[in-house]
C-alpha cells in the first residue's frame, strides 16, 4: 500500500487556508458590488447574448457585404434596469461593475489555491481526496466553486456569488472545524473504485443544488419585493438580481442536470451497495435520504409542469431538497447510525 | 396528458361509471402524481428515525423495551417496519397505479405524434415567439429553392421537415425536433415501473442467509447450514446451488501510524472453495466489495471478529465443551461480548457470559478495557452460572444470549472473587468443584451474508434504462421551425423564419439566430459563387 505523505497533507491543509483567506476577499468584494447596486444608472439594453445578425453574416462571407439583409426580431422585449434579465435569458451588460470584476478573479485565484489544496490531499493520500467528511466538504466547497465560476461564462450570475462564495466559506470552516481529519487510508469499506464515481458525483450533484438553492432563495426574495415594490428603485442590491421567472427558468435547466447526476449517485450507489453488502437497496438511513432528496427533486421536476406549482412552491421545493441534501451530510453522516458510518470522526 | 382533472369535487348526481372515470382522472392528473411524490418522501423519512425490523430486530426489541409507552403504538403504526407497512406500500401502489394511467394514454399520443408530420406554416410567423427575415438580393435564388436549402439545412439539423405549398408563389417549410425528448419521458416513467417489478421477483424468488465460518472451518449450501435464512416468499431450497468453501485464513491489517492507529485497513479471507460436489476445489480470496459468486449466488463478507478456543471441564473432570467460541465485536478495538455453554458438563450444565477483549489494559480503577483490535494481550472477563441451559426443551436459543432464568451465579465481576480473568493459555478453576475452564487459542471468524437476488440484473438493466430517459428527456429540446419564402415587388426573394418551443425552452433564441446565420451564411456563399462565375462567363 502506497505510504502516506503526511507533509504534503499539511501543505494541503495551508492551501485550504489560504484558499478560505482569498474567498473572503471576494465574498467582500461581491458584496460591494451588490451594496452598489442603487448607484448603478438605469440603462436600456439589448440582450447581451443577442448575436448582431449583420456582423454574423459578415462573418460568414468573408467578402464583406454580400447584400443579404438579415433582420432577426425574436421577442425580447428591452427592458430597464442594470439587467436586462427579466426574460428568457440572463446576460452580461454593458454596466462598469468593477467590485464584481475584481471580485470574479479574486474567486478564481481562491479556486486554484483550492484547487492546489485539495490535490496536494489526494497525492499526500494517495487516493481520491473524497474519503471522508473533512475531504467531502472541502471538495465539495472546491466544486461549489468550480460550478458557480464556470457557469459565468455564459451567464451574468455575479449577483450570486455573495451567497456562494458565502456558503464556500462556511463548507471550508465546517471541514477545518467541525471535520479535521488528518490524512489516513481508506477503512476497507470504503476501497472500491465505486467511490471514485459514486462520490464524485454526488458531491457534483450537490454543488450544482447549492447554486439553484441560491437562485430558488433569490426568487423568492426577489418575486416577495415585487408584489410589494412602489419605486423599483428602491429594490437596492436586489436590482441586480433578475426578474424571478428568469431565475426560475435557470434553476430548472440547473436543477434537471443535478438530478440527473444525483440519479446516477442513487444508482451507482446501489450497484456498489450490492457489491459490498449483497443488496442493491436496503432502506439503510443513508439510501432513506438519498431517495428522499431524490423524490424531493423529482417532484419539483413535475412541480414545473403542473398548474398552480409553478413559480413560489417550485422553489420552496428545490429549497427543501438542498436542505434535505445538507441534512443527509452533515445530520444523518455524523448522528444516525448505519451502514455508511465513514464520516471518520 | 391527464390535466383535464379540473374539478375539485365531482358533480352532483353522477353514476357510478362517471364516479370512476372521475377518480381515475383525479388519480392521473399531476397534481395527484406530484402529492404522491411528496407524499412518498414524507413516508420514506420515519424509516430512518426508528430502528427498523428487517435491519435490526434486536434494535427494535431493546427499543419497546426502552419505550414502553410509545413502542407499541409506533408498532402498531408499522413504525418499525415502515417500507413494508400499509401506509408506505399504499402510497407507491397509488403512485404507480397513477404512473401507468398516465404513461398509457401518452404513449398513444406519442406513438401517432411520432408518425404525424410538422405541423402547417401559421400564415403569420411574425407571431412566433423568435422570428426573423432575410432579403436576398438577386433572383438566382427563387422562393422555391430558398425554402429546398433551408429543409437541407434544418434536416442536417435533427429537424424533420416536410416542404408546403411548394407549386405556389409562397412555398414553406414545417420542421420539428425533438421527437426523442417525449420518447425519454417515457422510457424514463416505464422503466421505474421495471425497477419496481426488479424489487418484487428479488422479494418473490431469492433469498438471503447468514453464516459465521471460523478460521478452518465450513461450510455447505443447505437450509440447515446457514445460521439464519430468510428465503423470499416462493423460493424453492431445491434452487440452492450445491457449493461449499471452507475458511482457510483471514488476515486483517490495522493502520499503525499514529494519526490513525487502529483503524482497519485490509481484511482478506483466503478461503478454499468447491463449485459443487465431485469438481475440483479452488482457492478464492474473499473481501469486503469482492463477493465470491457461484452462479446466481453470491457471498460477501459482511463483519469478523474474534473466536477464543477454550476448554470447559466439568464437576467430574471431564471435558464438557472444547472449541472456539464466536465472541460479537462491540466497537472498533474489537471488545467483544462472549457467551460460552457447556450443556454436556455434569452434574450441572455450566454458562459462562462476559467479554473478550484482544489487548487488555488495566485502568486506574482495575477495570480491564480493550485498547486495540489486534491480539497483543488477549484476555477473557467472564461470570460463570451452573443450571440448567434450557437447551433441552427444543424451544430455539440465541447462542449469543444467555438465559439466566434457571441458573444461578457462580462468580462475577460482582462476587468477592471478581470474576473470571483469563489471560492467554491460562487455566481457571471454578468455585465450589464445578469445573474448570482454560484460554487456550484465538482464531478469527468471518460473517457472511449469502444472497441470490434474482432480480438483480433487471433492476439494474431498468435503472440504466430510467438514466437514458431522463437524459434524453432532459436535454433534447422540442421546437418546431418554419422558413417561409416569397417574391416580393422588386423581383427581391424574402424569406421568413420562425421558431416554436414546445414547453420549457432557453435555447430558442439562441437555435433561431443559429438558424438565421447559417441560412445567411450558405446562401451569402451561393451568391459569392454566382457572382464568380457570372464574372468567370464574361471573361
Ligand atoms: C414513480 C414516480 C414518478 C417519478 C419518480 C417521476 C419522475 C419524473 C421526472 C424526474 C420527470 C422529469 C423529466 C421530464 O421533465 O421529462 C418527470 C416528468 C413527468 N412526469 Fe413523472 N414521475 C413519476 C410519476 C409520474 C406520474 C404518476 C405521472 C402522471 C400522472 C407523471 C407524469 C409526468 C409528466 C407529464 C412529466 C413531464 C413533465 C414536463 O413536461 O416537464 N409522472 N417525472
Amino acid at each position: 500500500m502506497t505510504p502516506i505523505n503526511e507533509a504534503l497533507g499539511d501543505y494541503s491543509e495551508l492551501f485550504m487556508l489560504l484558499a478560505a483567506l482569498t474567498y473572503t476577499v471576494a465574498f467582500l468584494a461581491f458584496t460591494a458590488d451588490l451594496m452598489r447596486a442603487r448607484k448603478l444608472p438605469t440603462v436600456t439594453t439589448a440582450p447581451a447574448h443577442t448575436l448582431e445578425p449583420a456582423s454574423a453574416a459578415a462573418a460568414g462571407t468573408g467578402t464583406g457585404a454580400p447584400g443579404i439583409r438579415w433582420s432577426h426580431g425574436g421577442s425580447h422585449p428591452t427592458e430597464t434596469g442594470p439587467n436586462t434579465t427579466d426574460h428568457t435569458g440572463i446576460g452580461y451588460t454593458p454596466l462598469r461593475r468593477p467590485a464584481a470584476r475584481i471580485a470574479v478573479a479574486v474567486s478564481i485565484v481562491g479556486l486554484i489555491i483550492h484547487l492546489a489544496g485539495v490535490i496536494t490531499r489526494g497525492v499526500a493520500a494517495a487516493r481520491v481526496p473524497w474519503g471522508n467528511m473533512y475531504e467531502f466538504t472541502t471538495t465539495g466547497a472546491m466544486l461549489v466553486m468550480a460550478v458557480f465560476l464556470i457557469s459565468l461564462i455564459f451567464q451574468d450570475l455575479r449577483f450570486l456569488g455573495t451567497l456562494i462564495t458565502g456558503l464556500t466559506l462556511i463548507m471550508l470552516m465546517a471541514g477545518a472545524i467541525a471535520y479535521p481529519t488528518p490524512v489516513t487510508q481508506l477503512i476497507p469499506a470504503l476501497q472500491s473504485y465505486w467511490l471514485i464515481i459514486h462520490v464524485s458525483i454526488a458531491v457534483l450533484a450537490s454543488a450544482i443544488f447549492t447554486l439553484t438553492f441560491s437562485l430558488s432563495v433569490l426568487q423568492l426574495i426577489k418575486t416577495r419585493y415585487q408584489k410589494r415594490a412602489k419605486d423599483p428603485e428602491s429594490a437596492g442590491f436586489l436590482r441586480l438580481v433578475p426578474a424571478p421567472a428568469a431565475l426560475e427558468q435557470l434553476a430548472y435547466r440547473l436543477n434537471g442536470i443535478g438530478f440527473i447526476f444525483w440519479t446516477f449517485t442513487l444508482m451507482a450507489g446501489a450497484i456498489w451497495a450490492e457489491a459490498a453488502w449483497g443488496r442493491y437497496w436496503g432502506w439503510d438511513t443513508k439510501e432513506v435520504w438519498t431517495f428522499v432528496i431524490w423524490v424531493i427533486y423529482a417532484g419539483y421536476l413535475h412541480a414545473r409542469a403542473t398548474r398552480g406549482w409553478e413559480g413560489t412552491r417550485a422553489a420552496w421545493l428545490s429549497i427543501t431538497g438542498y436542505l434535505c441534501v445538507i441534512f443527509n451530510f452533515t445530520i444523518v453522516n455524523v448522528y444516525f447510525s448505519g451502514l455508511h458510518s465513514y464520516s471518520g470522526l | 396528458m391527464a390535466s383535464s382533472a379540473k374539478a375539485k369535487t365531482p358533480p352532483v348526481s353522477l353514476t357510478a361509471v362517471e364516479m370512476l372515470r372521475w377518480a381515475w382522472r383525479q388519480l392521473t392528473s399531476m397534481r395527484t402524481a406530484l402529492q404522491l411524490l411528496l407524499l412518498l418522501a414524507v413516508a420514506a423519512v420515519p424509516g430512518s428515525l426508528f430502528p427498523q425490523r428487517p435491519a435490526n430486530p434486536a434494535v427494535v426489541t431493546q427499543y419497546l423495551v426502552d419505550n414502553p409507552e410509545v413502542g407499541p403504538w409506533l408498532d402498531r403504526f408499522q413504525f418499525f417496519d415502515v417500507y413494508s407497512s400499509v401506509w408506505f406500500s399504499a402510497i407507491y401502489l397509488l403512485l404507480f397505479i397513477s404512473l401507468i394511467g398516465c404513461v398509457i394514454p401518452r404513449a398513444a399520443v406519442y406513438w401517432k405524434h411520432m408518425r404525424s408530420q410538422p405541423p402547417i406554416t401559421p400564415r403569420r410567423l411574425s407571431r412566433m415567439p423568435q422570428y426573423g427575415t432575410l432579403l436576398l438580393p438577386s433572383s438566382d435564388i427563387d422562393p422555391e429553392v430558398a425554402v429546398q436549402d433551408a429543409a437541407v439545412l434544418l434536416r442536417r439539423r435533427g429537424y424533420r421537415v416536410q416542404l408546403r405549398d411548394i407549386e405556389t408563389a409562397s412555398p414553406s417549410v414545417a420542421a420539428e425536433r425533438g421527437y426523442l425528448k417525449e420518447a425519454g419521458n417515457l422510457l424514463f416513467h416505464v422503466s421505474l415501473i421495471g425497477v419496481l417489478i426488479a424489487v418484487a421477483v428479488g422479494g418473490l424468488f431469492g433469498y438471503r442467509g447468514q453464516k459465521l465460518v471460523i478460521e478452518d472451518e465450513g461450510f455447505t449450501n443447505t437450509e440447515i447450514a446457514y445460521d439464519s435464512f430468510f428465503p423470499g416468499t416462493n423460493f424453492d431450497t431445491d434452487w440452492l446451488v450445491p457449493f461449499s468453501l471452507t475458511l482457510d485464513d483471514f488476515d486483517v491489517t490495522f493502520d499503525r501510524r499514529e494519526t490513525n492507529y487502529g483503524n482497519p485497513i485490509d481484511f482478506t479471507g483466503s478461503m478454499t472453495v468447491q463449485e459443487r460436489p465431485g469438481v475440483e476445489p479452488r482457492n478464492e480470496t474473499l473481501r469486503v466489495n469482492e463477493p465470491i459468486g457461484f452462479g446466481g449466488t453470491n457471498v460477501y463478507l459482511i463483519g469478523n471478529g474474534y473466536a477464543p478456543v477454550v476448554t470447559v471441564r466439568d464437576g467430574n473432570g471431564n471435558i464438557a465443551y472444547q472449541g472456539p467460541v464466536p465472541a460479537l465485536p462491540q466497537d472498533a478495538t474489537y471488545n467483544s461480548t462472549i457467551v460460552i455453554k457447556a450443556p454436556d458438563a455434569q452434574p450441572d450444565q455450566l454458562g459462562f457470559v462476559g467479554f473478550f477483549l484482544p489487548t487488555a489494559v488495566v485502568d486506574e480503577n482495575g477495570v480491564a478495557f480493550g485498547s486495540d483490535p489486534d491480539p497483543f494481550n488477549p484476555q477473557l472477563n467472564l461470570n460463570s452460572y451452573y443450571g440448567d441451559l434450557g437447551l433441552n426443551d427444543g424451544t430455539p436459543r440465541n447462542v449469543y444470549q444467555l438465559d439466566t432464568t434457571n441458573l444461578t451465579q457462580l462468580n462475577g465481576r460482582n462476587t468477592s472473587d471478581g470474576g473470571i480473568v483469563l489471560g492467554a493459555y491460562q487455566t481457571y478453576d471454578l468455585p465450589q468443584g464445578k469445573g474448570s475452564i482454560t484460554f487456550d487459542g484465538l482464531k478469527r471468524y468471518v460473517a457472511l451474508d449469502i444472497i441470490f437476488d434474482p432480480g438483480k440484473t433487471m433492476a439494474l438493466i431498468s435503472t440504466s434504462l430510467a438514466l437514458i430517459g431522463l437524459v434524453a428527456t432532459l436535454c433534447i429540446p422540442r421546437r418546431r421551425a418554419w422558413v417561409r419564402a416569397t417574391e416580393n415587388a422588386d423581383g427581391q426573394t424574402l424569406v421568413e423564419y420562425a421558431l416554436l418551443a414546445r414547453g420549457k425552452d432557453h435555447g430558442l433564441d439562441k437555435e433561431a439566430l443559429k438558424i438565421g446565420g447559417l441560412l445567411t451564411t450558405h446562401w451569402s456563399a451561393s451568391y459569392d459563387r454566382n457572382q464568380h462565375e457570372k464574372a468567370g462567363s464574361r471573361q
